[in-house]
């Protein structure tokens, strides 16, 4: 129940967050998709040993977000517990790649756990990069940017229909699930025959309902077309966006700038 | 078994984004053309349907643990494979952008993972055959199983080469493959139980529903050699183009791991797609290796000390400086920006 709870907790807040007023909230929610798509390619594209050069990427979230106002705690909170499968795939480098590429000290560091420390922060950064841009954008705007950006229609009009609905059937999910604990102890209630005849009984709810959905969009006047309404604009703003953003990827993706950086401060020191 | 960014090489994604998205304009297109206008609503409440769905879990007998619907399987029985390929892309979508599962680039590899496979294989190929035209209780239990476990299996081994492919992991084929393979044969097995007990309670309350289902229309005239021309061509291209641009840096100036990893393909070399690659290259350039061979033994030694100096004391300090820096300089940033905001 609580996981439950936070989910949609979780979907509500997010699109709470990119009610904002700031400049990047304002912005055409096309240029912020092609950006994330060119950081994201960016990102990915270092090879399997990089570290160092990573680094840098943290930029584009950490401006993104101080300039959005966007709760860094929450974002840095949520990045921590996803996805388990990069981390358990990523946890096998240590142990089948032993050979050893650094020293530091009497330290022995082996290209295992290089490439898995840079699995972890091509994940933080990706999935930063991600959440960034729906907390900014909100989903509406997401789905209108897709469309405008050559997403067939159907795929759109499907996503934003999924989304408005995803609240009211996980209400409803959840009302089930309650009704069942109190109902049952220990566990007796969750054998796959009551499974079978719950979720069942949502389905045949859950058509109902598209079956009435579909009569009011017949009574307002649906003719099997949806269209959509997004006054949008591109302009210069979005244009140096992009660009100032793709060509500060490029150059980081090409120099690597903590190295040079440490590099003139060590030879400075010693 | 959600597929991630970090995990996958820019070639592998683009080539999977590329596929997905071809999959994606077909099935659009078809559904515009033939698809009856009830379906449009039907399809997006069903997708919320197998979001309320997973929150729904149930004891998995004989084991104790629990287990949920994945929904590709279930979705494509009520929709047919086009529109429940849509549906599941569109649920996959909302849980890389709000759960962050997987990511945005891997989403291409996740869609086609677990849309493709139940959606277009297991479904026509399995179910519909087992179940034909006359579903009884047994025929349908035994066609879910099946097709649950093919449909999984599938995107198992899906997930496995994509891995491989991308080599961002260390891990080989062969040890991946015996991981994944029987994983999911139970989670199929699960999934294969938990589609026939909806399907079984659907066919007693509401048998109509199966039925209208199965008898979806044949391809309006849209032809999907068309489509799968144009989608190899794209997958070419956004291949080819990708793998250039990630081939023309392969390493970064610093920690450059070229000839250790080289080292590292060598040291395992019974496992496979590596392992008969170099198989072949031994075959084929003896030459060159020949001075190699003789010492065969220390090889792994002999490479790794050529490979330290490259990476000396003095480089990993300046390494270790300059990332520490760097991240202090975009903090800083990032709080002057706010700082400027908030004033």
């Amino acid at each position: 129940m609580a996981k439950f709870d936070s989910q949609l907790f979780d979907i509500g807040y997010m699109d709470t967050l990119a009610v904002g007023k700031t400049s990047l909230h304002t912005l055409d929610p096309r240029a912020k998709l092609v950006t994330t798509m060119v950081f994201i390619g960016t990102v990915v594209s270092f090879g399997k040993y990089d570290i160092s050069a990573l680094i840098p990427f943290v930029i584009f979230p950490i401006v993104l977000v101080a300039w959005g106002g966007l709760p860094t705690a929450y974002l840095i909170k949520k990045i921590m517990i996803v996805s388990p499968f990069a981390f358990f795939i990523g946890i096998f480098n240590p142990l089948i790649d032993q050979t050893v590429i650094m020293h530091m000290g009497s330290l022995h560091i082996t290209g295992g756990w290089i490439s898995f420390a840079s699995i972890l922060l091509r994940f933080a950064l990706t999935v930063g990069a991600a959440l960034v841009l729906i907390s900014l954008t909100g989903f509406h705007a997401v789905c209108m940017g897709l469309e405008k950006l050559g997403v067939p229609r159907p795929f759109v009009v499907q996503l934003l229909f999924l989304y408005r609905y995803i609240f009211v059937l996980m209400d409803e999910a959840g009302r089930m699930i309650r009704a069942r604990a109190l109902r049952s102890f220990n566990s007796n209630g969750r054998s796959l025959k009551i499974f079978g005849s719950m979720i069942g009984h949502l389905l045949l709810r859950t058509m109902d309902r598209a079956q009435r959905i579909h009569l009011a969009m017949c009574c307002r006047g649906f003719d099997g077309h949806i269209r959509l309404i997004h006054p949008m604009a591109f302009g210069i703003r979005e244009a140096a966006f992009v660009l100032g953003w793709s060509a500060l990827f490029i150059s980081m993706r090409l120099y690597n700038i903590p190295h040079i950086l440490g590099k003139l401060v060590t030879e400075f020191v010693l | 078994m959600h597929m991630a960014d970090a995990l996958i090489s820019p070639a592998t994604g683009g080539l999977m984004w590329a596929a997905t998205a071809g999959l994606i304009t077909y099935c659009s297109t078809k559904a515009k053309n033939d698809l009856d206008d009830t379906k449009v609503p039907l399809m997006g409440v069903l997708g919320a349907f197998i979001f309320a769905a997973q929150m729904i879990n149930f004891t998995i007998p004989a084991t104790g643990s629990s287990g949920h619907l994945g929904g590709g399987l279930i979705l494509a029985i009520l929709l047919g494979p086009s529109a429940a390929f849509l549906t599941m892309a569109s649920v996959l979508t909302i849980q890389a952008f709000f759960f962050a599962d997987g990511g945005l680039l891997a989403l291409g590899c996740n869609i086609f993972n677990l849309g493709f496979f139940p959606c277009f294989i297991a479904y026509p190929l399995i179910y519909k055959k087992i179940v034909g035209m006359r579903p009884t209780k047994g025929r349908i239990l035994t066609a879910s199983l099946i097709a649950g476990v093919v449909g999984l299996q599938l995107g198992a081994f899906s997930v496995v080469l994509e891995t491989v492919f991308s080599s961002i992991s260390e891990l080989p084929f062969n040890t991946f493959i015996l991981m994944m393979l029987p994983i999911h044969l139970g989670i199929g097995i699960v999934e294969g139980l938990a589609t026939a007990a909806v399907v079984l309670f659907v066919f007693k309350a509401r048998p109509e529903i199966l039925n209208a289902a199965s008898q979806s229309r044949p391809l309006g005239n849209l032809s999907i050699n068309h489509v799968l021309a144009s989608l190899l061509g794209v997958a070419i291209i956004t291949g080819g183009a990708l793998s250039w641009f990630a081939s023309a840096h392969p390493d970064g100036l610093e920690w450059s791991m070229a000839k250790v990893s080289g080292t590292e393909e060598l040291e395992n070399p019974e496992h496979g797609i590596h392992a008969s690659l170099s198989g072949i290259q031994e075959h084929t350039a003896f030459l060159p290796d020949y001075a190699f061979k003789t010492a065969h033994g220390e090889e792994g030694d002999m490479e790794s000390e050529t490979a330290w100096p490259a990476v000396d004391a003095g480089t990993s300090l300046s390494g270790l400086v300059g990332g520490t820096l760097t991240l202090f300089i975009a903090a800083l940033i990032g709080f002057s920006v706010k700082r400027r905001k908030n004033a």
